[in-house]
């Protein structure tokens, strides 16, 4: 076992004791919470158990109340606000894919690219061959290319999710938390989209929150299981789903 | 990097748009003062300084159009900075009237003597310097702009609370600009002027170039306005309009964005209300009232929003309506812009330019739509993943 | 009060007293004919004696001295009031009041009264009455000697006190006493006990009498005199403040009246009806209707004209509030925005609807009886109309509580804002709910406008005035809960009126404006707003 400085030390995101109430409901009851560099971990946990709430304090949504939340050991997540998180480093995608609707799938990749985000330097920007180059490979790896100059709002829900990906890897993050990317994929989709997701996490880390049983098998990656606000268990798929109060609280009998 | 900024702007319709605007600058003035009174081409002066204020009012609404249309902020307070734009240009023009006043006092406008003022207050001086005072037709409302988002934009204020705490900020200077301590003339605000720039403000000529000025700085603006939204801090723009948290967490500064916007569209703003102002030869503390500033909503929606030309013809369109109506059936005038608030929202929402834009896009769409499909059969489904760097 | 009203009030009350029986110790008719012949100074005397005389029959006569009706037949030297009869005048007798025959201008001569006299007269009637039997006309004598204390009348004042049994009349002579003895000669250990008194006594009453003899007062009474002073003073500003507060009560329940009907609308549904102002206005022009008819068929009901307008109005403004749900609004769900000026434009039509058929002028609509005066609560006034409005709203706040919590509507309302997908899946008719929804926040603005014509012009213009207001007071209060409103509406009412005496009425109103706008920067959904989540979805 490693003290706990070590664990800080080596860690990319780090959670402690962290915990926030909305009105009197403790949505967060003092989790805690790591991930390494280059890890791809999988969150699972019932409805309510703050798995957005939580991705919501990382990213800078929401203030904890109380606790740690530390980016490569140095930077306070809690004392920055979204822009700020996203420039560290952090990408997010929400559980709805939310791209720009009325931008084509080319401007959306544009915008998402990690240039200066400044109101001059965006005024006045213009596209280098090198950004063009590296929104072509973007559009292969999430296979949009073909519907580059189409608007955002004409793809698929599969589509649409897909893209949203590519604009996370356009900002080129550290870190990548990714809100249940396969919610209403079809099989085929799913599989596609835990290999993208495994190729992903070759180079940042990723922290993926899913319903889907099956996909996180896929994945095969450590399983973090959240209810009521903290851990319940952690560890691989089959010691977290043979955990008996992940059965009673989440999976069922 | 400058040329490209403004090449970017000159798109179809904008094109066309400033050429026309170009036009009409040289146009009507030269048929008022070159014709003849008697001849059918002659255009005469109240027709000038009439198609002016619509001119003005235009370009409040393409302003109106730059933060509603394309950042999704229904200001319902624009009428402000227009208002402010209007007094600095106002307060240039008393101080011009000099010892000409009813009360002869070389120094201080009519209603400060009639106060029993005793000096210029302090906000007064430098108005006398026509430099000075148009630096303060952009300074002022953009400072407003600028202190107001500042705290809005920063504390994200959105939506309808921030189009109501728009409407209070204009409800909040009309009252204040109705007190007569607040040296502004209180009710009746400021007027009759002499002359501008040593050029009576009466008289043809100075009404045609305040047309063809009008004219000239709405095709600027129109230009400056096409160049902001066809660069990539535009997409950022609409971006914020469609889903602003996305912006945000792709690391943008959404509050910045908002707030430059805001402040560019008060400065435009600001000049139409110092072009306006000349032309009708008044401005008082009615110019801010909230029902104005609705008004120029509509004008935009007419024309359609975030289209730049749609609010220019809206504008225009709904303001001849306006003259024509209230001159011919006073009843009826509310009667039918009540009811294009209504029709518009319900049967056209994109506006007259936002419709046909949009007729031809869909048109467009239909034909990619067709050959994305044959592409779609050839990608084959395999996953080519890769690192990402 | 002048003093001839003050002088024929207590007249009134004489002549109904006067079946009692005097107690008087001698006959004061020769002191009154001796006035005859007596000149100013003599008569001063004379008007001493006839007041220690105690007998409050020479009252009329007194009357009749001060205001120059006193006269004297020559043939006999006889004193007797006398009235313009004719070309010459009827005497009365001045003690028992009844006819002495007629005279001719030319046989009785006026007896002269002077100023001097007349405040002699005046304290010496003060001092009379409050021997009277009549129980009030001792507190109202009291109540006179406590407004002009004089020291002529201190003796009669504490023999009066002497005899009083009756508490209140008591405690009241023991103040106009104090009052008296302030600017008499008597001992300052007194005088200090009589500081005392009025200081208890209060009132801006006090602090002028108090005020008044501040310059003649002895050197060592001063500082007794100052704090008394500044205690009244102090406990006079408790009493402005509350004044206060009861203004901001009454305007915030006004604004509560215009607002909580938005808060119905945009709180509950999101929907941004520029056209409330309107409802409330078509409300104000339900109540000149109900009013008219009534005038012209059953001017005996007019005291009810309001209790009949508050269905109409409501009935009225609720039909037309369906009508637009229907006919505008409905197509909008969603866009906020788009509802906004849609609805500016029905608001535009209303307003010129009216226009056309009442005209663009104030329309008079009358208060009711028990709508009309006030009544002072210790050191201020209170106006019937505020308080009703200030009731009216308070029950109309409560009823939309209870309705909304406790009624099925009420539930179904709650249900569909919560979430509109489940609840039509559950089977509520949500196009239906949304419609009634609407129709009761336009409705109630309907009634709001009822309360309305009481206090404000009745002109197509009346709901502009309130528009922005109510929409200040619900994104104050918090969207979405009534409670919120309530609490907006007051405090946004009592921060006026606290503003307004020290910057103006204009000026504060633009500072709770500019107050609105900051506070919403740091509670950008008010002051009762829903945390968490629940606010994104």
């Amino acid at each position: 076992m490693n003290t706990i400085s070590e664990t800080r030390q080596k860690s990319l995101l780090y959670l402690e004791n962290v915990s926030v109430s909305f009105d009197g409901f403790k949505a967060l009851n003092s989790l805690s919470f790591v991930v390494e560099p280059g890890e791809l971990r999988a969150i699972i946990g019932p409805n309510g158990a703050g798995k957005t709430t939580m991705m919501d304090i990382i990213t800078g949504k929401t203030r904890p109340d109380t606790g740690t939340v530390l980016f490569e050991d140095a930077i306070d997540l809690t004392k920055k606000d979204e822009a700020d998180i996203a420039q560290l480093g952090i990408g997010r995608k929400f559980q709805k894919p939310t791209v720009f609707e009325s931008h084509t799938v080319w401007d959306n990749l544009e915008l998402a690219l990690n240039r200066d985000r400044g109101v001059f330097a965006t005024l006045f920007y213009t596209l280098s061959p090198e950004d063009k180059a590296r929104i072509e490979e973007i559009l292969s790896t999430i296979r949009l290319s073909h519907r580059k100059d189409e608007l955002a709002a004409n793809l698929s829900h599969g589509q649409k999710q897909w893209l949203e990906i590519g604009m996370l890897l356009a900002q080129e993050p550290k870190l990548l938390l990714v809100d249940e990317p396969v919610a209403g994929m079809t099989d085929a989709e799913t599989a596609e989209t835990a290999e993208l997701l495994k190729e992903i996490a070759k180079t940042r880390s990723v922290v993926v929150v899913e319903h889907d049983m099956g996909f996180i098998r896929e994945l095969g990656v450590k399983v973090t299981c959240l209810a009521e606000g903290s851990v319940l268990a952690e560890g691989s798929i089959d010691f977290v789903s043979n955990d008996p109060k992940v059965i009673e609280n989440y999976l069922g009998r | 990097m400058i040329s490209g900024f403004v090449f970017r702007a000159l798109e179809g319709k904008i094109v066309v748009a400033i050429a026309i605007l170009l036009g009409i600058a040289i146009l009507v003035p030269a048929l008022n003062l070159l014709t003849p009174p008697d001849s059918a081409l002659h255009i005469p002066t109240y027709a000038v300084s009439l198609f002016g204020k619509y001119l003005c009012y235009a370009l409040l609404a393409l302003a109106l159009d730059l933060v509603w249309g394309y950042c999704g902020i229904l200001s319902l307070g624009h009428g402000a900075f227009f208002a402010l734009g209007g007094y600095a240009m106002g307060m240039y023009l008393m101080r011009q009237i000099g010892s000409r006043g009813v009360y002869g006092n070389p120094v201080l406008p009519d209603f400060m003597v009639f106060l029993n003022w005793k000096e210029l207050p302090w906000f007064w001086h430098g108005f006398d310097w026509f430099v000075f005072a148009m630096a303060m037709v952009v300074v002022v409302p953009g400072l407003l702009a600028f202190i107001f988002g500042w705290f809005a934009f920063r504390s994200r204020v959105n939506g309808v609370y921030l189009s109501i705490i728009t409407q209070a900020m204009t409800y909040a200077l009309l009252l204040a600009f109705f007190r007569n301590d607040m040296g502004f003339g209180g009710n009746n605000g400021l007027t009759d002027f002499k002359d501008i720039l040593g050029f009576p403000v009466q008289a043809d000529g100075t009404r045609a170039v305040l047309f063809a000025m009008s004219a000239i700085m709405l095709a600027l603006c129109l230009l400056i306005a096409s160049a902001i939204v066809r660069s990539k801090f535009g997409k950022v723009l609409v971006g914020v309009r469609d889903a602003e948290s996305r912006v945000r967490f792709l690391g943008f500064r959404v509050e910045n964005i908002k707030l430059f916007t805001f402040v560019v569209s008060a400065m435009m703003a600001g000049i139409a209300g110092a072009l306006f102002v000349p032309q009708v030869g008044i401005i008082n503390p009615g110019e801010f009232a909230p029902a104005n500033s609705i008004e120029v909503v509509v004008w935009t929606a007419v024309g359609g929003r975030g289209t730049l030309v749609g609010p220019i013809i809206g504008a225009v369109l709904v303001n001849a309506g306006k003259s024509f109506f209230t001159g011919a059936f006073p009843e009826i005038w509310l009667y039918a812009l009540g009811g294009l608030f209504i029709a518009v929202t319900l049967f056209l929402p994109k506006g007259i330019v936002g419709t046909v834009q949009h007729g031809l896009k869909a048109r467009k769409a239909i034909k990619a739509a067709a050959e994305a499909e044959k592409g779609r059969d050839e990608a084959a489904p395999v996953v080519q993943a890769q690192a990402a760097e | 009060m002048t003093l001839k009203s003050l002088l024929q009030a207590f007249l009134a009350c004489l002549i109904l007293s006067f079946a009692a029986p005097s107690f008087a110790q001698s006959d004061p008719r020769p002191l009154i004919d001796a006035l005859a012949k007596a000149d100013f100074n003599e008569a001063e005397k004379l008007l001493g004696q006839i007041a220690a005389s105690g007998d409050a029959r020479v009252v009329p006569a007194l009357n009749a001295f001060a205001e120059g009706d006193l006269y004297f037949r020559k043939s006999d030297n006889l004193v007797f009031i006398a009235k313009t009869a004719g070309s010459g005048f009827e005497l009365i007798d001045p003690l028992t009041g009844t006819s002495a025959g007629q005279a001719a201008k030319n046989a009785v001569t006026k007896i002269k009264v002077n100023n001097n006299l007349r405040r002699v007269i005046r304290s010496a009637m003060g001092g009379l009455t409050l021997l009277s039997p009549d129980r009030a006309v001792r507190l109202q004598a009291a109540d006179a000697v406590l407004r002009s204390p004089s020291p002529e009348n201190l003796d009669l004042v504490e023999a009066a006190l002497a005899k009083e049994t009756d508490k209140e009349v008591k405690a009241r002579m023991e103040e106009a006493r104090a009052v008296s003895v302030l600017s008499s000669d008597r001992s300052i250990d007194e005088k200090r006990a009589a500081i005392e008194t009025i200081k208890n006594l209060g009132g801006r009453n006090s602090l002028g009498i108090l005020n008044s003899v501040s310059g003649s007062i002895d050197a060592g009474l001063k500082g007794d005199l100052d704090a008394a002073i500044a205690a009244i003073e102090s406990e006079q500003q408790l009493w402005d403040m509350a004044q206060n507060v009861w203004y901001g009560l009454s305007l915030g329940s006004v604004l509560l009246l215009a607002a909580i009907g938005l808060a119905i609308t945009f709180g509950v549904m999101g929907i941004i009806n520029m056209a409330h102002g309107e409802m409330v206005m078509l409300g104000a022009y339900s109540t000149f209707v109900v009013q008219d008819v009534i005038r012209d068929n059953a001017p005996n009901l007019f005291d009810w004209s309001l209790a009949i307008a508050l269905p109409v109005a409501f009935l009225v403004t609720g039909a037309v509030g369906l009508v637009i749900e229907r006919g505008v609004i409905r197509f909008l769900y969603g866009r906020p925005l788009e509802t906004l000026l849609a609805t500016w434009g029905v608001s535009l039509i209303l307003q010129q609807t009216i226009r056309s058929i009442f005209g663009p002028t104030n329309q008079e609509v009358g208060n009711p009886s028990w709508m009309s005066g006030s009544f002072p609560v210790g050191g201020m006034t209170i106006t019937w109309n505020r308080m009703w409005i200030i009731l009216f709203s308070m029950s109309i706040f409560v009823a939309l509580l209870v309705l909304l919590k406790k009624s099925a509507f009420g539930l179904n309302m709650r249900a569909v804002t919560q979430n509109r997908r489940m609840a039509s899946s559950m089977g509520i008719r949500t196009p239906w709910v949304d419609a009634f929804t609407f129709a009761l926040g336009s409705g109630i603005a309907g009634i709001a406008g009822v309360a309305l014509s009481q206090i404000d012009n009745v002109s197509p213009n009346l709901g502009q005035s309130y528009i922005i207001d109510s929409f200040m007071v619900v994104v104050f209060g918090g969207v979405g809960n009534l409670w919120g409103t309530l609490v907006g509406a007051l405090s946004l009412g009592v921060l006026n009126k606290f503003l307004e005496p020290s910057v103006g009425a204009v000026l504060g109103k633009i500072l709770v404006l500019v107050l609105i706008i900051l506070f919403i920067q740091k509670r950008p959904r008010g002051l009762f707003a829903l945390k968490g989540r629940a606010v994104e979805a």
